[in-house]
C-alpha cells in the first residue's frame, strides 16, 4: 500500500468535453444539406429552444433516478398537470395577456408558471407517497406501478377537464419574431432557450457549489455512503422528487404554450422524449440530459425539414448511435 | 401429464377453472351460439396466447417490455397486408406469417442485444420508445398500412361465413366457415401455448427462474444473461407475432387500434397480473375473466354514468363515462399490483398447499 499524502490535491476527473461538442458539430453539418443560413439559424434556434423544454421536463426524471434507483414512468403526468394549470390561471388573465406590453405577457406568465410549478410539486408528495414508497427497491412493481400511475393520473385530467383539445393562445406580446439580417427568430422560443439556460445554469449552481448539491452528487455515486454518515437520504429524494416534478410541471407550461394547446395526452407522448433524453446523456446525469435534449430536438427540426419522414424515427436512430458509441449513454454516472 | 409438460395446476379449485375455461372454448359455437358469444370466445383464445408469451417475459424472465402490442401488431399486418395486396389465398397467410415472423424475432433479437446488456430497466425504456415509434409509422405510412383506417381484406373462401362444411346442423348450429375459422384460431392457440408451457418447464426456463431470482448467482453458475433474456425475448416475440396473425384471419381487419394501441399494452399487462406472473395459466384465467368483464362491464359502467347525470350528482357522470374505462384499469392494475402480485393462480396455489 502507498503512504496517503494528505497535502496533495485530489486526483480530478478528466474532463470530457466530446459529448458538449456533439450538438455545435451536428449545427455545423447540418449547415451545408440545409444550405440557406436564414434558414438553419431559424431551425437551430427551434431546435435549441425545444431542446430546452425537454430539458426542464426531463432533468429531474434523471435526477431521481441517479439518487434512488426510482424510474419514474408517470413522471410525464407532472407535465400534464402543469399545462392545465397553465391554461386555468391564463384564462381570467385575458387582460393582461392580451396587453401589448412586454411587462405584461410576461407578469401573466408569472403566476400561472408559480400555480404550475407548485401544484406539480404538492401532487408529486402524493404521487411518491402512494405509488413509489410501497414498492421501493422493487424495479419490477415500480415499473408497472408508476406506468399505472401515468395511466390513472392522464384519466383524471380528462375527466376533470374534458377530453376535448384546450386552445392556449399565446400572451400577444410573445407573438411574432426579431429578425437578424435576413433569419426569423420567433420571440417565445428565444424566451424558452433563456429560461432553459436559467435552469441548467441554477441547477449546476445548485449541485457543485451548495451542500445539498454535494450530498445529492454524493448520493448518486454512493447511496450507501452517504446514509452511513448520518444523512437521512430519503428526506433529500423526497425534496429533489418535487424539484424534480415542480419543473416537469415548469416544462408542461412552456410545451403548452409553444404548441399553444392543452391536452392530457401529452404525458405519454413526452415520456417517450423524456426517456430517450435521459438515455442518451447517461441514466442520473443532468449535464448528459441537457446535451441529450438539445441533441434530439435539433436533430428532429433538421430531419423534419431535410427529410419528413425520417423524423418520426429520428430520435430512435439518434439513440441508437450514441448508445453504439457509449453503451451506457454520454456521461454515465452510476454504477448501478 | 405429458402434454402439460409436467406443469400440473396444483390445486383443485385451479383445475376445475381451467377445465371450465378449456371446455367452454372448445365447445364455444355449441353452447354459445350468435356472432357476438364466438367473437368473444375467440378473443379469450388469441388474448390467452398473447398474454401467456408476455408472462414468459415479466412473469418467467423479470423483465418489462412495452413492445409486445409491436410484434402483435406486427403478425397482424404481415397477414393483413399480404392478403390485402395480393388477394386472398392461403399461400397469402401462409406468406405473411413467413414475412412477419422473422421481422419480430430480428427486431426483437436487436432490441434484446441492444438495450438488455446494459440494465434490465433500459429495456423497458427503449421498448416503449420503439414501440411507440412504431405506431407512429404505421399510422403515418398510410400508402402501405392504411393509416389510422387500417386495412378491411377478405379471407380465404374456406374461412369465410357463407361457406358451409356440409348441409344440415351439428346440435342446432350450422358448420359454417366462421365456425371453421374459430377452431383455427382456438386450435392454434392451444398448440401454441401448450409449446409455451413446455418452454418455461425445460431447463432453458429453469435458467430464465433463475435470472429473475437472482440474476448475479445465475451469472455466477456460468449462464450469459444477455443471451438467455434475449432468446426470451424473441421467443415471445414470434409468438405474440404468431397471436396477431390470428387476430388478424378472424377480425378480417388489422388497424392501429384493433393491434398497437397503447391501451392493448395495457390490457396485456392488467391480465398477466390478475391472472397470476410466472405461472402461464394465469394468463388463460386473466384473459378470460379480463375479456367478459370488459365485454359486460363496460355498458354496467354507462348506465352508472347516465344514473349519477340524471341524479345530478357532479363530477361522478365524468368519472364513470365509458370512455374513462382506462382509468378504472389502471387503478385495478395499481391495486393488484400492490396487494395481490401473484394473482389468482397464485392465491389459489398457496391455498392449495396449505390446506
Amino acid at each position: 500500500m502507498t503512504a496517503i499524502d494528505s497535502g496533495a490535491a485530489l486526483p480530478k476527473r478528466r474532463a470530457d468535453f466530446i459529448p458538449a461538442l456533439l450538438p455545435v458539430a451536428l449545427a455545423l453539418a447540418a449547415l451545408p444539406f440545409i444550405g440557406s443560413s436564414s434558414t438553419w439559424i431559424t431551425l437551430t434556434v427551434a431546435g435549441l429552444s425545444m431542446g430546452m423544454m425537454i430539458f426542464a421536463m426531463a432533468s429531474g426524471l434523471t435526477l431521481v433516478f441517479g439518487l434512488m434507483d426510482v424510474l419514474n414512468f408517470g413522471h410525464g403526468a407532472f407535465i400534464a398537470v402543469g399545462a392545465y394549470m397553465a391554461a386555468l390561471v391564463l384564462a381570467p388573465l385575458a387582460g393582461w395577456t392580451q396587453a401589448d406590453a412586454l411587462w405584461s405577457g410576461l407578469a401573466a406568465l408569472l403566476p400561472a408558471v408559480i400555480v404550475a410549478m407548485g401544484v406539480s410539486a404538492a401532487l408529486s408528495i402524493a404521487f411518491e407517497r402512494a405509488l413509489i414508497r410501497p414498492v421501493y427497491g422493487q424495479h419490477l412493481k415500480q415499473i408497472l406501478v408508476t406506468m399505472g400511475g401515468l395511466i390513472v393520473a392522464e384519466q383524471l385530467l380528462y375527466a376533470l377537464f374534458g377530453p376535448q383539445l384546450i386552445a392556449l393562445p399565446l400572451p400577444t406580446a410573445l407573438r411574432g419574431s426579431i429578425v437578424f439580417g435576413d433569419a426569423a427568430v420567433e420571440k417565445y422560443r428565444l424566451l424558452a432557450v433563456i429560461v432553459g439556460l436559467v435552469i441548467f445554469a441554477t441547477l449546476i449552481l445548485i449541485l457543485t457549489r451548495t451542500k445539498i448539491g454535494l450530498l445529492i452528487r454524493a448520493g448518486v455515486e454512493n447511496r450507501e455512503m452517504v446514509e452511513a454518515l448520518g444523512y437521512r437520504i430519503q428526506r433529500l429524494f423526497i425534496g429533489v422528487f418535487m424539484a424534480g416534478s415542480a419543473l416537469a410541471g415548469l416544462g408542461g407550461v412552456m410545451w403548452a404554450l409553444y404548441r399553444e394547446q392543452v391536452h392530457a395526452s401529452v404525458a405519454q407522448e413526452l415520456t417517450v422524449l423524456m426517456f430517450i433524453v435521459i438515455i442518451i446523456g447517461g441514466l442520473g446525469s443532468v449535464t448528459g440530459c441537457f446535451i441529450g435534449a438539445i441533441l434530439v430536438a435539433l436533430v428532429a427540426n433538421y430531419a423534419g425539414f431535410l427529410v419528413p419522414k425520417l423524423a418520426l424515427v429520428s430520435d430512435i436512430l439518434l439513440m441508437v448511435v450514441i448508445l453504439l458509441w457509449r453503451p451506457r449513454g454520454l456521461f454515465p454516472v452510476t454504477s448501478r | 401429464m405429458m402434454i402439460l409438460s409436467g406443469d400440473k395446476p396444483r390445486s383443485l379449485v385451479l383445475s376445475v377453472l381451467l377445465a371450465a375455461v378449456f371446455l367452454a372454448l372448445a365447445f364455444a359455437p355449441f353452447l354459445f351460439p350468435g356472432s357476438k358469444p364466438l367473437n368473444v370466445a375467440a378473443k379469450i383464445c388469441i388474448f390467452a396466447l398473447l398474454v401467456a408469451s408476455y408472462d414468459l417475459l415479466l412473469g418467467y424472465t423479470g423483465i418489462v417490455s412495452f413492445a409486445h402490442t409491436m410484434f402483435f401488431g406486427i403478425g397482424s399486418y404481415g397477414v393483413a397486408l399480404a392478403l390485402f395486396n395480393y388477394g386472398p389465398s392461403w399461400t397469402m397467410i401462409v406468406l405473411g406469417v413467413l414475412i412477419a415472423l422473422p421481422l419480430a424475432a430480428v427486431l426483437a433479437l436487436a432490441i434484446g442485444l441492444f438495450s438488455l446488456r446494459v440494465q434490465a430497466i433500459f429495456f423497458s425504456m427503449v421498448t416503449l420508445a420503439v414501440a411507440s415509434a412504431f405506431a407512429v409509422l404505421a399510422s403515418q405510412l398510410s400508402w402501405l398500412t392504411g393509416g389510422e383506417d387500417g386495412r378491411s381484406f377478405q379471407v380465404p373462401p374456406a374461412l369465410r361465413p357463407g361457406n358451409r362444411l356440409f348441409e344440415g346442423e351439428i346440435f342446432g348450429v350450422a358448420l359454417n366457415g366462421r365456425v371453421v375459422s374459430y377452431y383455427l384460431v382456438f386450435v392454434a392457440c392451444l398448440v401454441l401455448f401448450l409449446l409455451l408451457l413446455r418452454i418455461v418447464n425445460s431447463p432453458f426456463g429453469r435458467v430464465l427462474l433463475a435470472i429473475r431470482e437472482n440474476p448475479f448467482r445465475a451469472e455466477a453458475l456460468g449462464y450469459r444473461i444477455v443471451v438467455h433474456r434475449t432468446l426470451a425475448n424473441v421467443i415471445a416475440a414470434l409468438i405474440a407475432a404468431a397471436a396477431g396473425a390470428l387476430n388478424a384471419i378472424w377480425l378480417h381487419y388489422t388497424g392501429p387500434e384493433t393491434s398497437l394501441s397503447f391501451s392493448i399494452m395495457l390490457d396485456i399487462l392488467v391480465m398477466v397480473v390478475i391472472g397470476g406472473m410466472g405461472t402461464m395459466y394465469g394468463a388463460v384465467l386473466g384473459a378470460a375473466l379480463y375479456i367478459l368483464a370488459q365485454n359486460y362491464l363496460q355498458a354496467l359502467m354507462g348506465s352508472v354514468s347516465s344514473a349519477a347525470a340524471s341524479a345530478g350528482l357532479p363530477l361522478v357522470p365524468g368519472l364513470f363515462h365509458p370512455d374513462r374505462w382506462l382509468l378504472w384499469l389502471g387503478i385495478l392494475f395499481i391495486l393488484s399490483v400492490r396487494f395481490f402480485p401473484t394473482g389468482i393462480v397464485g392465491r389459489l396455489r398457496q391455498r392449495a398447499t396449505k390446506a
